[in-house]
């Protein structure tokens, strides 16, 4: 494949304006799949969460998971949707090993939600709003690993392996109306909508929505037209971008690629492309010899769905306090700046501070450990916050050890490691690693001494009022306990011992 | 002894409750008629001798425990073998499912289970119940039991043919355009259609879901009533399934009197087109309604003339998309996989060995409908004339109980005969189609022999949704009368095997 | 309506994932011709303002529990597998999108 010299960024928006729209699948929580009653309990064994249903075994039939529908709902109406007062499933057909039935069963022109929009707030406080076009249910398929090829990757693989646990578990499709006159905002737009719209799947309780899982994916489609140009430009549909970082990077750079074909007066073939996490690139898929036709049709094994006005207002009045609005509650709260609440959105730890200040800690140290810390740890590992392996409790045990006095901060980012690194409770950590503060006297009362008669000319320099000189014999007391002294109690005692009295 | 292949079912179940015979007997008289006969009609493609036997087994013992016996318990049945069955192969007439043994039951099949019902085995069809006489099998024809060189109707061919050949005296079908009806008219038997959603299709292999319904098959009215209130009911499994109680099927088959009924007869079937003999046989028992009490109209149902050609555009499209998932991947046959190609080509290479050609002919026909730029012209149109059928339907009901006319416009032909010329194949679905297409229950039932070629002709009746009791009212009826007037029911005039 | 080329045969076998032969096309051309042109009459009553009918019942919102049921047993499951390997299907290399 060719390798084209992007177009600047800056100089590509000099000229075209951006037309996104994106495809979030979200996986549900459900117990059980969309169709039939196994389960979706992750990290089973492969083909074991199989049924005549799920793997399309002929005869077999399907029958609608009303929770997916209740989800579906829930979430059109977070999505300021319209309810469909009666819709169907529809079969797309095409031919695809992870497929058992080569149709999906899905929704077409009759989705459950349509019409709505979601507010999203940029970094600097901008609200920019999204138009929704649609949200329908469908299945997901099954999973496939291959065999043979150097990568893993289907190019190359000699065979493929099947299984089928994924295959129906239920999956909402939420489908952006073009989104038009966000200009070099673009890709930060569409990051902020994927982000809002998982702080709202969370808040619902729809769906975990962990990207680095699968549990929701993107795809960012990507046109540009000429500035002024009332006609959208062909599009790109790069498939399958999963973290929130990929989706700006692959809206970048789809604009810049799209800029550099379009300049040197070519045209931009409408094919899917893939996401590369490693360069922020975008490749060519398969070029398809002839269009899609995926026949849809309504679905004859089932029947449609009908929500009630009722049902759907019952619905409506139980949605919880919805995350923008949630966000500017706390942040008033908590006091701080919409920068630093953006930050805390986009570090996926809203949720956290919340649980840790539920489990006793103050605000500030909740949002402390998790914005900083953690947010590190989390950057280092290169996971969600959330999926670290310390809990918001044992996050406000370590504060509250802090607070009485039995950890300093530096002891305290060692438990933290400790936790992290599975040597058990808070608690426990400090008791095998010895990492309590020393704050008895007498235990002191030797290294104080030891420091003093070290550093004879500091002590003078205190006992003639130059009380800032302490911070040394400090240091060598701190260094000598392994840091495991109070800092503020040395200073105290060494006052003490040279019978000065600062203030 | 008598023979026990010659009772109905119920006398056969009552035989058994008195205890006159046991239900091992019946089911090995039934297996030693089998083994006597079929390799000439060739009505089962798989003889389930163990499983039969274990299951009369059980009823004997439940019998010998003093347990009660349902109303069909330890009476034999053959199964069409598009119904999944646990363990059994399952084909459903394709070589696609060549040893395919499924890993679950049918709900039909479960039901017969706990009903007591000893399945002998699985019967011959049109490959995934496509076609209607049983030549596209791809595990070869069944034979006419009133003329080998015939064919039996289908796509339910084996049930139709064991049931006249006696190697049961119950049988399942299914019915997605006639398969179940157009048989039973062809060898002289009785077969149901019931009311669509009546009968679970949970474990049917399907071949358009829309239209496709399991129903009852048998030599009498009576037992093709006990069966149907055997297998019918609400089943969670399936979505299309009505909750709502099984009309009394089984008081109506004993209460055979059509006096007050109001009967009529759709104009548009007969004429040109339609055999003599059949159309003498039908005006007959037009006449016989008429002398039990009935009082007879003739009913108009312009839009009927559509729907074989909106029939030929459903059924294939839902099909193209049902049998998509024969892929070689999961199950059944797998052809041309060498390490080297392909999944896409082994799946391409394997449909176009494991099909037969009435089935490639219907994927790519629906394939076609489906298409863009096509569907609205093609899928969408036959959609709005299954709308107009209804309300021809629901205006014909409005002023009769029941409308008749022939089950089919011949008796049975030759095989070979239309093999190769799908259109003339299928007229023969042209009076069974419309109940299919809107849903309701029908019934065809045995009312003589056409005199320039002396085969079996059905009568049909259809009855609105739900209300499938009028059909064995009506059925009953003629049985009655025709049975008295021969002085024997209709198929012991067949000649011997 | 016009009548349905080899070509287009060709085009509806690779849509159903046919590999049909040469003689096939042919065949089937004629025949699918001769069967769209009687299908095609349904055009003919199919007016503007007839709803369409997609199912026979008037039945909605059957649904079921979000509540687990057993599912099969692997071996169950990969019993007429044509190939498996690791509780896995086994398949020929699969061409396409990864």
């Amino acid at each position: 494949m060719s390798v084209i010299d992007l177009v600047p960024y800056e100089e590509a928006l000099a000229s075209y304006d951006p037309v996104m729209g994106l495809e979030v699948h979200v996986e549900l929580g459900t117990k059980t799949k969309m169709f039939c009653g196994c389960s979706t309990a992750l990290g089973a064994e492969p083909n074991t969460q199989v049924c005549p249903t799920c793997l399309g075994l002929p005869g077999s039939l399907p029958v609608v998971n009303a929770t997916g529908v209740e989800s579906a709902i829930r979430i059109g109406l977070a999505l300021n949707c319209e309810i469909a007062e009666w819709c169907r499933f529809a079969r797309k057909n095409y031919f695809y090993p992870d497929m058992p039935k080569n149709f999906q069963t899905s929704q077409y022109d009759e989705p459950i939600a349509f019409n709505g929009y979601l507010d999203v707030e940029l970094e600097d406080g901008e609200v920019f709003r999204v138009e929704i076009e649609r949200a329908h249910m469908e299945e997901d398929t099954g999973k496939s690993t291959h065999v043979g090829g150097a990568t893993g990757r289907i190019h190359g693989a000699e065979y493929s392996l099947l299984d089928y646990n994924r295959a129906g578990i239920p999956l909402i499709e939420i489908v952006t109306k073009p989104i038009v006159g966000a200009g070099d905002r673009a890709p930060e737009v569409a990051r902020a909508y994927v982000a809002e719209l998982r702080e709202l799947i969370r808040a619902l309780g729809v769906s975990e929505a962990r990207m680095e899982m699968g549990q929701m994916r993107c795809d960012v489609n990507l046109s540009l037209m000429p500035k002024g140009a009332e006609k959208f430009g062909t599009r790109s549909e790069t498939k399958n971008v999963n973290s929130l970082r990929s989706v700006e990077r692959a809206a970048r750079f789809e604009i810049q690629r799209h800029a550099a074909v379009l300049n040197e007066g070519g045209t931009i073939v409408q094919e899917t492309r893939h996401f590369h996490e490693d360069n922020g690139s975008t490749t060519s898929g398969r070029i398809k010899e002839e269009a899609e036709d995926y026949r849809y049709f309504p679905e004859p094994d089932l029947v449609p769905v009908a929500p009630s006005r009722e049902w759907v207002e019952q619905l409506r009045g139980e949605l919880p306090e919805l995350p923008r609005v949630r966000r500017q509650r706390l942040q008033s709260e908590w006091g701080i700046s919409a920068t630093e609440m953006q930050s805390a959105l986009n570090a996926g730890a809203i949720d956290l501070i919340l649980a840790t200040i539920d489990a006793g800690a103050p605000a500030d140290q909740a949002r402390k450990w998790w914005l900083g810390e953690l947010a590190r740890r989390s950057n280092e590992d290169g996971v969600e916050l959330a999926s670290l392996p310390i809990t918001p409790a044992q996050v406000a045990k370590v504060s509250a050890l802090v607070a009485e006095g039995k950890l300093n901060d530096k002891l305290a980012r060692q438990v933290i490691e400790g936790v992290l690194a599975g040597e058990g409770e808070p608690d426990e950590v400090v008791a095998k690693r010895g990492l309590a503060v020393v704050s008895d006297d007498s235990a002191l009362g030797d290294a104080i001494d030891a420091a003093l008669a070290a550093q004879p000319d500091v002590a003078d320099k205190i006992r003639s009022g130059k009380f800032a000189a302490a911070g040394a014999l400090v240091g060598a007391v701190m260094k000598a306990t392994r840091g495991q002294a109070d800092a503020a109690r040395v200073k105290e005692l060494i006052f003490e011992k040279l019978g000065v009295q600062p203030e | 002894m008598a023979d026990l292949t010659r009772y109905t079912a119920a006398e056969t179940a009552s035989a058994i409750a008195t205890g006159e015979v046991s239900a091992v007997e019946v089911a090995q008289a039934h297996l030693d008629r089998i083994n006597a006969v079929d390799e000439k009609v060739h009505a089962f493609l798989h003889v389930d001798t163990d499983g039969a036997l274990e299951a009369a087994r059980a009823v004997d013992a439940k019998r010998a425990a003093g347990e009660e016996l349902g109303p069909l318990a330890g009476v034999p049945l053959a199964l069409k073998d598009v119904f999944t069955t646990k363990g059994i192969p399952t084909t459903a007439g394709s070589k696609m499912l060549e040893g395919w043994r499924p890993p679950y039951d049918a709900t039909v099949t479960r039901r017969l289970k706990e009903a007591g019902v000893v399945i002998l085995g699985k019967t011959n069809m049109d490959e995934f119940a496509m076609g209607s006489s049983t030549e596209n099998s791809a595990y070869g024809p069944t034979g006419n039991p009133w003329d080998l060189s015939r064919i039996p109707g289908g796509s339910g061919g084996g049930s139709a043919a064991a049931l006249a050949a006696f190697e049961a005296p119950l049988a399942i079908g299914t019915d997605t355009g006639g398969s179940i009806r157009q048989p039973g008219a062809v060898t002289g038997t009785v077969g149901v259609k019931p009311t669509y959603g009546s009968v679970s299709r949970y474990g049917l292999i399907a071949f358009s879901s829309s239209l496709d319904q399991g129903g009852p098959c048998a030599r009498t009215v009576l037992d093709t009533a006990l069966l149907h209130e055997a297998i019918a009911g609400w089943d969670p499994m399936d979505s299309t399934s009505i909750n709502a109680p099984v009309p009394a099927v089984v008081a109506a088959a004993r209460h055979a009197d059509v006096k007050g009924m109001r009967v009529g007869v759709v104009k548009e079937f007969g004429g040109e087109g339609y055999q003599a003999g059949v159309m003498q046989r039908f005006n007959e028992s037009v006449e016989l309604l008429r002398s039990l009490g009935a009082e007879i109209v003739e009913i108009s149902c312009p839009s009927f003339t559509y729907a074989l050609p909106a029939y030929y555009l459903i059924a294939p499209s839902e099909c193209s998309s049902n049998l998509a998932r024969f892929d070689a991947m999961r199950y059944g046959l797998r052809v041309g996989d060498n390490g080297e190609r392909s999944a896409e080509e082994v799946t391409a290479l394997t449909r176009e060995a494991g099909f037969g050609p009435e089935v490639k002919r219907r994927i790519m026909l629906g394939t076609y409908a489906l298409s863009s730029g096509y569907y609205d012209a093609y899928y969408g149109s036959a959609q709005k004339v299954r709308t107009l059928i209804s309300r021809d339907f629901d205006r014909a009901f409005g002023d009769v109980d029941v409308l008749i006319s022939p089950t089919t416009p011949t008796t049975a032909f030759p095989i070979g005969e239309r093999a190769d010329d799908p259109m003339a194949m299928y007229l023969a679905d042209l009076c069974t189609i419309p109940s299919n297409l809107a849903g309701n229950a029908a019934m065809s039932v045995p009312c003589g022999l056409a005199p320039e070629d002396n085969l079996p002709v059905g009568l049909q009746i259809i009855a609105p949704a739900l209300a499938d009791d009028r059909l064995y009212r009506v059925g009953a009826a003629v049985e009655a009368a025709l049975n008295d007037k021969w002085g024997h029911p209709l198929l012991e005039e067949a000649p011997a095997l | 309506m016009p009548g349905i080329t080899r070509e287009e045969v060709a085009h509806l076998a690779r849509l159903s994932r046919l590999e049909l032969k040469s003689e096939e096309l042919d065949h089937f051309a004629e025949q699918l011709n001769d069967i769209v042109d009687a299908v095609a009459r349904v055009s003919e009553i199919a007016a503007e303002d007839v709803p369409p009918t997609s199912h026979p019942l008037p039945l909605t919102n059957v649904m079921r529990a979000d509540e687990v049921r057993p599912s099969l047993r692997p071996d169950e499951v990969l019993a007429a597998a044509p190939a498996a390997e690791e509780q896995r299907f086994r398949v020929p290399q699969i061409l396409g999108e990864d």
